[in-house]
């Protein structure tokens, strides 16, 4: 009996909890379709009023299109440099034994540990003036190109990888760049979704940087653009409700839909370590 | 390192190694490390200490050591303390709700729960969401004639919440609380399959119920995880800078809910000087250290 009221408690605190957590979500997203977003509770059941016009309202002062590649484009590049060069270093890490091992190792440990605020004045610093990079991708790409985080989750998986393979390999005669590309990288699939997932989320969601590096709008990922539109746009137009949140909507989805579909890969062990300390 | 030793036998052993293309393939990451992190962490604390100025490209102007000048300039300027004050405010509401409401998610969701996942996903999306989106939606729920002060009605707070120079910064801090919670939670569930299940039962036939197993088995159980949530929480909080800028409209109301990066970007961006923003930064870095080997310290003293 006393089981049975702790089971249904414990229910409660989840469904409560989950509301909470939920709600902001559905105001965001039945807001983004509404002609007036509502601010009174009797009307958060909306049965009338849609319309897909704040999609078009946020489109015609920001270039919701345009950001949106823009924000691919950030997002591709930091993918591409992490799954290339984060792919190799992760299987020199487990795999290889070169001079140098050992204090990449402890290099990997310490970037972890340093803060990117305190870095951001000299990367500013030295990405403008001294790189001439501002207002570029690469600029923007640049200080995200090889996810530390995804270097160790390589290094975990390909030492888990069975020695013998490597040795089999290696006697007959095929070279290290062939072994990592024919029989490395087909074993580790799942590590490649996971350091997909984990990565993409940084640079799609990444304001401070992009933010301070672009003066150009026509640049900015969406992150930046619509930021921007909050924070001066919005005080100047009529109704910015509905465009703010068909914005809100339109950044949050790409991650969300990916998390629905990926759920899976998603341990707290792998997203334990992608945050820096 | 001992776990590849076995098929690294097969091959030679030189002074670079058995396998030299090693290097080759850690290089990229290694130039990376070493322009991104390593070369302009020197230059943060270079700049500390010296008069430094943006100049126009091409023009060599010199920058005068100043020794601690930018430290003592820093420490004596009224809107840098409020802004190490604000942050002290937002850890007090942020890390405790965050440690007790994480612990007690996650031990609810943890062992045979129907809808697990479903519960998981609700709480994991507000920290993949990016922040630009959650601060917009929570700008339209905490404004003056806002949902939540339609639903409160007489209890609104005025002025409103984020506008209110005593309620921005927790207005922040549960932002904050609300967004982070699920990877914390993410964390404890981790921890909690750990803790021995024998334990649970043993305490059970003694006669322990939920609360008492609960504080006497789980809490001691997942130490470990808890000072890993202080030490990043208090990390999260020291680096607080789309909340301030976006919710509270660039630290307002009238520099109530300022912090340290948000000054960081002013100072050294705005203002156009960075020497005084880097001074800033190792500032906070010093605190951050401090209060991470505090939190590791009463762990070890309980």
């Amino acid at each position: 009996m006393r089981r049975q009221r702790g089971t249904w408690l414990r229910y409660l605190l989840l469904t409560l909890a989950a509301a909470v957590f939920a709600f902001p979500f559905y105001f965001m997203v039945v807001g983004a379709f509404q002609e007036s977003p509502t601010n009174t509770p009797d009307r958060l059941l909306p049965t009338s009023g849609w319309t897909l016009g704040n999609f078009g309202a946020i489109d015609s002062r920001i270039d919701l299109l345009g950001s949106l590649g823009n924000s691919l484009i950030f997002t591709a590049g930091v993918l591409l440099g992490t799954v290339t060069f984060g792919l190799l270093a992760g299987y020199a890490m487990a795999r290889l034994d070169f001079r140098g091992r050992g204090a990449t190792w402890v290099l990997m440990l310490l970037v972890q540990m340093v803060p990117f605020q305190l870095l951001m004045i000299p990367l500013y610093v030295q990405i403008t003036r001294g790189f001439g990079l501002g207002d570029t991708y690469l600029g923007m790409i640049l200080p995200f190109a090889i996810n530390t985080t995804a270097v160790f989750i390589f290094t975990q998986f390909f030492r888990a990888l069975p020695q013998e393979m490597f040795e089999a390999a290696r006697i007959d005669g095929a070279s290290e760049l062939r072994i990592v590309f024919s029989i490395a990288v087909p074993l580790v699939k799942p590590a490649l979704t996971t350091v997909v997932l984990v990565t993409f989320i940084g640079p799609w969601n990444e304001f401070l940087w992009p933010f301070l590096i672009t003066k150009d709008a026509t640049l900015q990922p969406l992150a930046v653009s619509l930021a921007n539109y909050i924070s001066n746009v919005a005080q100047s137009t009529a109704n910015p409700n509905g465009a703010i949140l068909a914005g809100a909507t339109t950044l949050a989805f790409p991650v969300v839909i990916l998390f629905c579909l990926f759920q899976r890969y998603f341990t707290a062990s792998n997203i334990g370590s992608a945050v820096k300390g | 390192m001992s776990t590849a030793s076995g098929d690294l036998r097969s091959t030679r052993r030189t002074w670079w190694g058995r396998q030299p293309i090693g290097s080759l393939f850690a290089l990229p990451y290694l130039v990376f490390v070493v322009t991104i992190f390593a070369y302009p962490l020197g230059f943060a604390v270079w700049i500390a200490f010296h008069d430094y100025f943006f100049t126009a490209p091409g023009v060599d102007v010199p920058k005068p050591f100043v020794g601690l000048d930018n430290f003592a300039a820093v420490l004596t300027d009224p809107q840098v303390l409020e802004s190490f004050r604000n942050i002290g405010v937002f850890l007090v509401i942020n890390v405790p709700l965050t440690v007790v409401l994480s612990l007690v998610l996650a031990t609810a969701l943890d062992g045979g729960i129907r809808w697990a996942a479903g519960y998981r996903i609700a709480f994991y999306v507000p920290y993949l969401t990016a922040s630009v989106s959650l601060v917009g939606v929570w700008m339209l729920l905490f404004s003056s004639g806002g949902l939540v002060n339609e639903v409160l009605g007489p209890l609104a707070p005025n002025p409103s919440w984020l506008v209110n120079s005593s309620l921005a910064m927790p207005s922040i801090a549960l932002f904050v609380t609300w967004k982070q919670l699920g990877f914390y939670i993410l964390l404890y569930l981790a921890a909690l399959q750990s803790v021995p299940r024998e334990l649970h039962e043993s305490a059970e036939t003694d006669g322990a119920n939920a609360w008492q197993r609960f504080r006497n088995v789980t809490v001691p159980g997942v130490r470990g995880t808890t000072v890993l949530v202080l030490v990043l929480a208090i990390i999260t909080g020291a680096n607080l800078f789309t909340e301030p800028y976006l919710l509270t409209n660039g630290g307002g109301p009238d520099g109530a809910s300022v912090t340290p990066v948000l000054l960081i970007y002013q100072r050294g961006i705005q203002q156009q000087n960075p020497d005084t923003a880097a001074a800033i930064g190792m500032l906070l870095v010093i605190v951050v250290g401090v209060l991470s080997l505090a939190a590791n310290r009463i762990n070890r003293e309980r």
